[in-house]
């Protein structure tokens, strides 16, 4: 298609907007006047996308004074991924409280200078509108989406609530119990939804803004109808009977002790639903008590390190089409999300029943990410099973995820010398062999690399880049790529027993089974972790892996590592050949027939003898592992951690958690006499905590 | 100038019979199911295609011209013309004619020429009176125009018509399918006994090329979003047996037709693709053919005896070619009727009828029972109407390539009173 035809596609984004001159005096805002309105154009310089800054804040305070005699106000974003995608986090990072005051009243001054503008003041969001995006567009009178347009207050993910007045407007603004559940979630609101919840006044494509801007302007948007439920919310009886529910909710998934800030948002709307002016108050107070918890510092730091992960996956892979060998669990995972974020994906495996299920795993996937009709037909289309192997000439990256058997890897190896094409990368989703003892199989090891992804691929951001001394630098920056392409989040590790993440991991189950052994209850074991903070019990945790797994990764670590490991008891080994191998067999440490394994706990559950004995030696291996020289830093460990395996976030991640702890070598050589050698402080403590 | 057209590869999906309600795939879905392994296993790019032409006689609303929906689904870009023809039970034979005049006049190079069916996904259609209806009502104004509009809904306007069985029955002799059959059957003497023998023999056929790995390239799995992976044709019956078919009562014409469900074909869904290339696109991507197309021919004739189609249309073919029943290594011959096949055979077997209808001097001879149908055909497998035509050209090509044969005719009756018919001459 020409580039001519390719600029007739409809609604590509604001185009031509960066013709648009820069406002006076202004970096972050463009400026148009056109028929009496004027239009500010947000946006921020060397930067793909918008973020609410002090600056963009103050500008356009000075810029509210040269409205002069203007019938209107449009404020939009000249960025095509979207109006704003929240406040400036780095603006946030390491002030004080009183530091943080003073930020917060200014920007709030200058939201109710344009909420109290006498011109009519319209946003049109488009893309990604989030946290302090949304706050600048709930501050004006009226707000226009544009289609696929993505709302929502993801405050609470880094352990605070809104704090640009987003509390109180957005109670105000829509259904107060839709209002609430949006920010306690975090969840971005989707597109007609945005509309049908009254965040918007009107939905339309690109090509129909300017009318619409115009029916805005003259009032002829339709007006928002106050419900029967908004009202009686403004009542403080009614809001007292939500707020209790809304607090068990809360509990379940996000215990008050480890995440102050949903109770403190439900406090506030509790309190001062009915009064906007003192939610508002109350809103900056509890904003600035909450950024300095310590909750939120290790929140905002998890952030920090996803953009780090992120900055790494820089570059276009020049990878259109992935073959996947291996349509078991992790291979029709990957395929399925290949096909998601748009690749040419064919996935083979010997067997037509897999492949089958396959297409069935990825069809519930793309139901579960609400693709659309036509968006989840294109990605089945896009992911075709291939029994003859077809793909395997055509593809630019081949995804080896066959059963973990050496040798059934190396002759699928050597089925692809000769056959894929001259620069195409083979990588493999071991995450239990050595790649040094693989890469000697494939038909080239400079175009050879470890690509370790995490089950399931669709939820766990995380994958693991595993290179080895034969491997070219081009392949692992290629690799990087691909992941960021598929939106996932690359770590580069070395080749190492369990890699990175499994080898932290693996003494979290080990010792969980000796404890077992020793008589330890496993529920209370599973119930302690959980209430560490943990996203599943170590026991839980075994049976998911599969007990075979175990077996196997602890073999594998007792062999490779020059560290004594956890032994493993007898009966594990019993219990995998009688087929017992966890929730795939429908029994393993817990019988899914009778028992349910705990997946919440209370305060009551905290355990500090079990802690120190399940998270520690994690910890410890974290420390071997930054020795060694598996990944680059600590913040990269305590991300891979945080991403792979959903490792406590609020704790920052095991190294984080350690030195925030500051006592763990002693007490892992008090555990040491008690227990044993596998306890003994890894010698890299001093170095690296 | 005439320029040579080559088959060059070709795959189709299983057919998979119905099964009272409507089946996994949609006519595009199984076009894209067959027709991404068959462009993922060339050796060029599917952009290299210039154009796709598809049969499909069911279209189903959400996939009008089926054939640009099936194309870009299947990645062949913005730029690639595609276009659906229907000619009732011939479309999928219509396609690759089309592509086949197009590459020997020299204005194409490379054409996907396909046809897909999903009879299971016929429509239930609301009889006239209740569409009258439904019009009236919405056009009713005043609560008494409703009133008095929705004191004429009679209970039957919902019982609906099954679409199919209004599409199977020919809208000039309002004869059904399975009776111009039976007429055949009366004319050319065909017994019950003599069609399910044939039958029987169909899916014997068939359950043996499937088991040999025969249709091992041209029949490529097909996989649900329920999870179901279909290697198949399912409505094949190994141990059908004179005995069993002898049990079915007849199915058209009641108690004394000759023609039950035993000894027709089958309903089913199915899709096929066939990729034609000429000398230069050939030489270009270094393809290898699998046949050529030498002619082609269509016919008409009276529709209540439209069964007689393949004959009509074959004969011209073996006419210009100056060739005699033994010079025809294989056929295909559609069996949409048992009785219908043997009818035609008998026909060609008539001194009568060749000297009367095809101006021969006396019978043009028998066709050989293993030179016809080596591997089953639609009895057995089934008879997706836009599909088959397409199929039986690609069986063809395949077939005359496995057993050394150099020439063979793809052919098949039209319902509606015509016949298309194919020579093709192995590569």
């Amino acid at each position: 298609m020409s580039d001519f035809l390719n600029t007739l596609t409809p609604d590509a984004g604001p185009d031509g907007a960066s013709d648009v001159p820069r406002a006076d005096g202004a970096s972050a805002w463009r400026r148009s006047d056109a028929k009496g309105v004027v239009t500010l154009w947000l946006d921020c310089p060397d930067t793909g996308t918008n973020v609410i800054s002090e600056t963009v804040l103050r500008e356009l305070d000075g810029l509210l004074d040269t409205l002069g005699g203007a019938k209107a106000l449009v404020i939009r974003s000249a960025k095509r991924s979207g109006f704003a995608a929240g406040a400036d986090i780095d603006g946030f990072a390491d002030i004080g409280r009183d530091a943080a005051l003073d930020l917060i009243r200014q920007g709030h001054a200058v939201l109710d200078r344009l909420a109290g503008l006498e011109v009519p003041t319209i946003a049109v969001i488009h893309g990604n509108t989030l946290g302090g995006g949304l706050e600048l567009a709930l501050a004006c009178d009226r707000r226009i989406g544009i289609d696929g347009v993505k709302a929502g207050f993801p405050e609470v993910q880094l352990g605070l609530h809104p704090g640009l007045g987003g509390t109180f407007r957005l109670t105000r603004l829509i259904d107060p119990i839709e209002a609430m559940q949006a920010m306690l979630t975090g969840k971005s609101i989707h597109d007609r939804k945005v509309k049908k919840l009254g965040l918007v006044d009107a939905l339309v494509p690109e090509r129909h803004v300017d009318a619409a801007i115009e029916a805005a302007i003259r009032g002829d948007l339709p007006a928002r109808e106050t419900g029967l439920k908004a009202g009686a919310m403004r009542l403080s009886p009614a809001r007292s009977l939500a707020a209790t529910r809304m607090r068990q909710e809360a509990e379940k998934s996000a215990p008050r002790r480890h995440y102050p800030a949903p109770y403190a948002l439900i406090d506030l709307w509790h309190d001062h639903g009915g009064d906007a002016d003192a939610m508002q108050k109350a809103e900056i107070e509890s904003f600035a008590t909450l950024l300095e918890s310590a909750t939120a510092q290790a929140l905002i730091r998890v952030f920090f390190l996803r953009r780090t992960l992120k900055s790494g996956a820089s570059g276009a892979s020049g990878i259109g089409h992935v073959h996947v060998i291996g349509a078991g669990a992790m291979g029709a995972e990957i395929a399925a999300w290949s096909a998601l974020r748009g690749k040419r994906v064919t996935l083979e495996d010997v067997k037509l029943a897999p492949l089958g299920k396959a297409v069935k795993r990825a069809a519930k996937i793309y139901e579960k990410r609400h693709l659309s009709g036509i968006d989840a037909r294109d990605a089945l289309d896009r992911m075709m099973p291939d029994p003859d192997g077809l793909g395997r000439a055509r593809a630019d990256l081949v995804i080896e995820a066959a059963p973990e058997r050496a040798e059934l890897k190396e002759k699928i190896y050597s089925g692809l010398v000769n056959t894929m094409k001259p620069d195409a990368i083979l990588a493999t989703n071991t995450s239990s062999l050595r790649l040094e003892t693989l890469f000697d199989a494939a038909p080239d090891p400079a175009r050879f690399a470890g690509l370790h992804f995490f089950n399931p691929v669709s939820r766990m951001p995380l994958v693991e880049l595993v290179s080895h001394e034969g491997v070219a630098a081009e392949t692992l920056d290629r690799l990087a790529a691909f992941v960021g392409e598929l939106d996932r989040l690359p770590v580069r590790v070395r080749d190492y027993p369990g890699f990175l993440v499994n080898r932290v991991l693996a003494p979290y189950m080990l010792e969980a089974m000796l404890m077992l052994d020793e008589g330890m209850d496993k529920e209370r074991l599973d119930r302690a972790a959980l209430a560490f903070g943990m996203p599943m019990g170590p026991v839980t945790l075994a049976d998911q892996v599969g007990l075979d797994i175990c077996l196997e990764v602890a073999r594998s670590l007792g062999r490779g590592l020059d560290r004594p490991v956890a032994d493993v008891p007898d009966w594990l080994a019993r219990k995998v050949e009688d087929g017992e191998t966890g929730r795939k067999a429908g029994k393993g440490l817990y019988d899914y027939d009778k028992e349910a394994p705990p997946e919440t706990a209370s305060g009551d559950d905290e355990d500090a003898r079990i802690i120190d004995r399940l998270i520690l030696p994690m910890c410890n291996a974290a420390v071997e592992c930054l020795r060694e020289g598996v990944v680059d830093d600590a913040d990269r460990l305590d991300a891979a951690m945080i991403f792979g395996t959903g490792w406590a976030p609020f704790r920052g991640g095991p190294m984080h958690y350690a030195r925030v702890r500051g006592d763990v070598p002693d007490t892992l050589r008090r555990l040491e006499e008690q227990h044993g050698p596998r306890f003994a402080p890894d010698p890299g403590w001093d170095r690296f905590a | 100038m005439s320029r040579p057209v080559y088959i060059v590869d070709g795959a189709r999906t299983p057919f998979l019979k119905a099964r009272g309600k409507p089946g996994p795939f949609t006519p595009v879905d199984l076009a894209v199911q067959c027709g991404r392994p068959l462009l993922m296993r060339q050796p060029f790019a599917p952009e290299a295609i210039d154009l796709v032409v598809l049969g499909c006689v069911n279209v189903i609303q959400d996939e009008m011209n089926p054939a640009r929906v099936a194309a870009l689904r299947l990645g062949l870009g913005d730029e690639t013309v595609a276009f659906t023809v229907q000619i009732n039970c011939g479309s999928g034979m219509q396609s690759i004619d089309t592509a086949y005049r197009y590459i020997r006049d020299g204005s194409h190079q490379m054409i996907l020429a396909g046809g897909a069916e999903a009879l299971s996904h016929a429509p239930l259609v609301y009889r006239h009176e209740a569409t009258e209806w439904f019009g009236d009502m919405a056009r009713a104004r005043s609560p008494v125009d409703k009133l008095q509009t929705l004191a004429d809904l009679r209970p039957n306007f919902f019982s609906p018509v099954i679409g199919l069985e209004r599409g199977l029955t020919d809208p000039i002799t309002k004869l059904n399918m399975g009776q111009t059959a039976e007429v055949l059957a009366h004319r050319f003497n065909i017994d019950r006994a003599t069609a399910d023998a044939y039958a029987v023999e169909s899916h014997k056929r068939l359950a043996r090329a499937q088991e040999s790995g025969a249709l091992k390239t041209e029949v490529l799995p097909a996989f649900a979003r329920s999870g179901e992976a279909y290697e198949r044709d399912d409505g094949v019956r190994p141990d059908s047996s004179l005995e069993k078919l002898g049990k079915l009562k007849p199915v058209f014409e009641p108690p004394y037709g000759k023609v039950t469900a035993g000894n027709s074909s089958q309903i089913t869904d199915g899709a096929s693709w066939v990729l034609l290339a000429s000398e230069t696109a050939v030489e270009a991507h270094g393809l290898t053919p699998i046949a050529r197309i030498v002619d082609s021919e269509w016919a008409a004739l009276d529709p209540s005896i439209m069964g007689l189609g393949p004959v009509l249309a074959s004969t011209p073919l073996a006419q210009r070619h100056d060739l005699g029943v033994t010079d025809i290594d294989l056929w295909e011959l559609n069996e949409a009727f048992a009785a219908q096949v043997l009818s035609c055979l008998a026909a060609w077997q008539d001194d009568d009828f060749c000297r009367e209808v095809l101006g021969y001097d006396a019978a043009f001879g028998r066709i050989d029972r293993d030179r016809l149908n080596v591997d089953g055909g639609a009895i057995s497998l089934g008879h997706p109407v836009g599909t088959s035509g397409n199929r039986i050209v690609l069986h063809l090509a395949n077939a005359l390539k496995a057993r050394n044969g150099r020439r063979g005719i793809a052919t098949e009756c039209i319902g509606g009173g015509l016949g298309g018919a194919m020579l093709l001459e192995a590569a």
